[in-house]
């Protein structure tokens, strides 16, 4: 059996399964019965300044049938007393000693942060988390992302942390920002342990059509939320390739967070670089259980690849993320259609004649609407097979001989830019071309 | 033997006759149009008679649009409700859902439809307006479906239409021929008062048309004429002792259930003649009224037979037991059905025979004949330069539904013989646009 325990930057844990800074860590209860189902870690609902919350918290986009395919919300950190959440983080180290309980805050001034580092040193935390990413509420009393979006500012503050902290410090970035490496950067320059990210990403997910309000509505108006769950996951592996490539920050270890719900996420965040894997929306849909899903998935992936830990595939896809301007320009890719399998829904043909380019046709002649491929006209793109709703039925299929190889790069290299368009694959060339009356022909 | 005890009030026959495609509720909804693809060109929309937009009425019920989906189904089938009630859709466009080819469920597609029009009804949603009046009027002969499609279609265009009903109620065999599981008074009630109300249509009740002058005076009134008259009463098939009193149509027997339900008393031992969907009809509710024994008697093979597959196991489901290649040669009793005799038959070089000294009786007190309705010959004779095929049916224009004599227009089951409401509703609406054409030529 492959061995799931993680160091991550000297915080120890049994598995690099962390439930986010969120609603789910914010009593001990919870994290006890999260220990128990089999997470590994629990960052604590950020401790810190005084708040209130807002009745009405959280917003959702569904996607057809599906329900949280992106979840927002509008709660604050914790409005538990501080007392009551170090005596309970002081209670979950008791029973699970070997669990990694990391303590999230937020305070504004230096007096407060040694303060707060003091007492969840006490309290057994075995790590601390800065909170620099809320895109909501407490940005607009300084705190949040308005530190994270403020590089100097934040450096400064992690310099401050440095200085008081026993235990290892992770910073955690806002994606809110153009450029994550300048957080990035920042933090490693003020000393940080470790970086998670990403927080949520500032949203609106929709408008009440009755009272006008964005959701969630409070009292007929609203403000704009953080933006979490599967929707989110694309732009999360994006910074947290950004960071895990850089040369400064690829020492400094990652905690990856973003959409995370099946195991499959977590290959592909560790796969970027990611030393640990932090989890809130799916357990705020599916509850803790939700882990096993994870933990089985992850141990048969690595039984099948050979792994004994993940530090053995930790990083493993970061070569093969590149620039544009390296990918070979001579390989080439035509979708092809299993007939067996097609179902007839055309969706392939019209996301291709209407969406893409032309480079499939449904046989007059032919009654069971099974479409065929231009070969000519098809430049690879893929939108045939990611629309097909048939498992396996339209795949893509390599047309080069694997042999020759270009790139932009080389092309500049060799000054062999182009000065006219006269790429095989682009429209108009050895092409068929629909004709005006094509395009019309449905024209009352 | 048949599961289903005799009704004896209003609640114990609607647990009979549950209804075979319940509504949905909104959270089933929300799933099964969840689930459509949206397929290019639909095949859905090829296999529905009146070409219903179906991935756009479901992807509106997806998307919180229900009263945009109501009216995307009305706009091409003025009866969409009862349709998506009582279409064979596994025939139709639930059997040409894609998702067939993969082995998967297709698309509640019938239950969907029924969803969002019956919310319309329901919430009396105004989709459709009669047009200005154009100053012209038609009659139509029979409120059935392709009559009310007929007349709803022409109201559009702003036509006065009136219609004349030789029953007390309108909607034909809508209401009076379709088996209490598949749709409810009430549910085919609704919807004609839905259409009344919002085109304005006139219903003249308990007005048979049926003589010469009366026929004079509608050509005399009306810019044209439309024929939804149907098919009539079940036909003899001369069998020896079939006018005894326990020997009835099946039309006649669906109609009388319906306007009884638990009213009628169903003997114990019912014998159904036929192998189409009437004879399946007829005895899928012969079984639960309670009878005791129902066997459906057919000439021919299973395989032979005109019904639909689903509709044969939705009658076997019922507690009906089946009795093939046996050909009815009499009824026995003294003036009372108590059997039919049968004899065995065969196929021989392709041609059906008797099996010689073959014969049975099979105890019966009440006997039900599924075999056929007589066309409506003789009142269709009255019309002068009508012209009727070899089956008696009115031979009409494909696409404008005109007559031999212009001034009429049919569809429906006098046209195509005996088909599904849908096909009704298709040829009253195709009717409408011919006698829009016709009269602006």
């Amino acid at each position: 059996m492959p061995n799931l325990n993680i160091d991550f930057a000297g915080i120890k844990a049994p598995n690099p399964f962390w439930l986010a800074s969120a609603p789910p860590t914010n009593t001990g209860y919870q994290i006890m019965k999260a220990f128990d189902a089999g997470w590994g870690g629990a960052v604590w609902k950020t401790l810190g300044v005084p708040v209130i919350n807002v009745s009405s918290r959280y917003g959702s986009t569904n996607y057809g049938g599906n329900r949280m395919a992106g979840f927002n919300n509008i709660e604050l950190i914790t409005d538990r007393p501080l007392a009551d959440n170090l005596r309970e983080i002081e209670e979950v180290k008791k029973y699970f000693p070997d669990h990694a309980v990391i303590a999230s805050l937020m305070v504004e001034t230096k007096e407060e942060w040694m303060q707060i580092i003091k007492d969840v040193e006490n309290a057994g935390a075995d790590g601390i988390e800065l909170n620099f990413g809320c895109p909501h509420g407490m940005c607009e009393r300084g705190m949040g992302s308005a530190v994270g979006q403020e590089p100097a500012v934040l450096q400064t503050i992690v310099e401050w942390v440095m200085e008081a902290a026993n235990i290892p410090v992770i910073t955690k970035l806002t994606p809110n920002i153009s450029h994550i490496v300048d957080p990035g950067l920042a933090a490693v320059r003020g000393g940080t342990n470790a970086i998670s990210l990403i927080n949520t990403i500032k949203s609106i997910v929709g408008i009440d059509l009755d009272t006008y309000a964005p959701y969630p509505v409070v009292d007929g108006k609203g403000t704009n939320g953080g933006y979490c769950g599967p929707a989110v996951k694309p732009i999360a592996l994006e910074m947290l390739k950004e960071l895990t490539k850089h040369p400064e920050i690829q020492n400094i270890p990652v905690s990856g967070i973003g959409g995370i719900e099946t195991w499959r996420d977590v290959v592909e965040f560790i796969l970027l670089g990611a030393g640990s894997v932090q989890v809130c929306t799916a357990v705020m849909h599916y509850g803790f259980g939700i882990v096993r899903e994870m933990k089985t998935g992850l141990e048969q992936f690595m039984i099948e690849k050979g792994y004994e830990t993940i530090y053995d595939f930790k990083g493993k896809a970061l070569p093969n993320v590149t620039e544009w301007k390296h990918l070979n320009l001579k390989h080439k890719v035509v979708a092809n259609i299993d007939t067996n399998k097609c179902i007839g829904c055309d969706l392939c043909y019209i996301a291709c004649d209407d969406g893409a380019h032309q480079a499939i046709r449904i046989p007059e002649e032919n009654s069971n609407r099974i479409p065929e491929i231009i070969e000519e006209n098809c430049v690879g793109c893929n939108l045939c097979s990611l629309v097909c709703p048939v498992e396996a039925c339209i795949t893509m299929e390599q047309r080069d001989n694997g042999k020759e190889h270009l790139t932009w790069d080389e092309k500049t290299k060799a000054n062999e830019i182009p000065t006219s368009f006269n790429d095989d694959r682009a429209g108009g060339k050895h092409h068929f071309v629909p004709t005006v009356a094509d395009a019309l022909k449905h024209r009352k | 033997m048949s599961e289903y005890k005799r009704p004896t009030s209003e609640i114990e026959f609607k647990q009979n006759f549950a209804q075979k495609k319940p509504l949905m509720n909104p959270t089933e909804a929300a799933f099964e149009s969840s689930k459509c693809l949206f397929c290019y060109d639909a095949p859905c929309i090829t296999a529905c008679p009146t070409g219903i937009d179906i991935p756009l009425f479901i992807k509106q019920i997806n998307s919180g649009n229900l009263t945009g989906s109501a009216k995307t189904i009305y706009e091409s089938n003025w009866l969409g409700n009862a349709c998506g009630k009582i279409c064979p859709t596994q025939e139709l466009c639930e059997g040409a859902c894609v998702f067939n080819h993969q082995d998967l469920p297709p698309i509640q597609i019938g239950r969907l439809q029924n969803f969002a029009s019956s919310a319309a009804i329901k919430e009396e949603k105004k989709l459709f307006s009669p047009g200005t009046p154009n100053g012209r009027k038609v009659a139509i002969i029979g409120s059935g479906g392709a009559g009310i499609a007929c007349a709803c279609e022409l109201r559009t265009m702003g036509y006065e239409v009136d219609i004349y009903e030789a029953k007390s109620k309108p909607s034909g065999l809508t209401l009076y021929g379709i088996a209490a599981y598949k749709i409810t008074n009430q549910e085919v009630e609704d919807e004609i008062n839905f259409l009344e109300k919002q085109m304005g249509l006139n219903f003249i009740c308990d007005h048979p048309i049926e003589n010469k002058t009366q026929l004079e005076k509608l050509e005399a009134d009306y810019d044209a004429i439309f024929l939804g008259v149907g098919i009539g009463a079940t036909a003899r098939i001369g069998l020896p002792g079939e006018d005894k009193t326990n020997v009835v149509g099946a039309v006649e027997f669906i109609e009388e259930l319906r306007l009884k339900h638990h009213h009628l008393t169903v003997p114990k031992k019912v014998v159904v003649i036929g192998g189409g969907n009437t004879a399946m009809d007829a005895a899928s509710q012969s079984a639960r009224m309670g009878a005791e024994s129902v066997v459906l008697a057919y000439r021919r093979s299973k395989e032979d037979m005109g019904a639909y597959g689903f509709e044969y196991k939705l009658a076997i489901s019922a507690g009906v037991e089946s009795l093939f290649n046996a050909q009815p040669i009499k009824i026995i009793g003294n003036g009372k059905a108590t059997g039919v005799q049968f004899i065995k038959t065969q196929v021989i070089n392709g041609k059906l025979e008797n099996i010689a000294g073959s014969e049975f009786i099979l105890e019966s007190d009440l006997v039900i004949k599924a075999t056929g309705q007589a066309k409506q010959k003789h009142f269709l004779e009255l019309i002068e330069g009508l012209e009727l095929d070899n089956k008696k049916r009115i031979v009409v224009n494909e696409s404008s539904f005109q007559c031999t004599n212009p001034k009429y227009f049919a569809g429906g089951d006098a046209v195509n013989g005996g088909a599904e409401v849908v096909n009704a509703a298709f040829d009253g609406k195709m009717a409408a646009q011919g006698i829009e054409q016709w009269l602006n030529r």
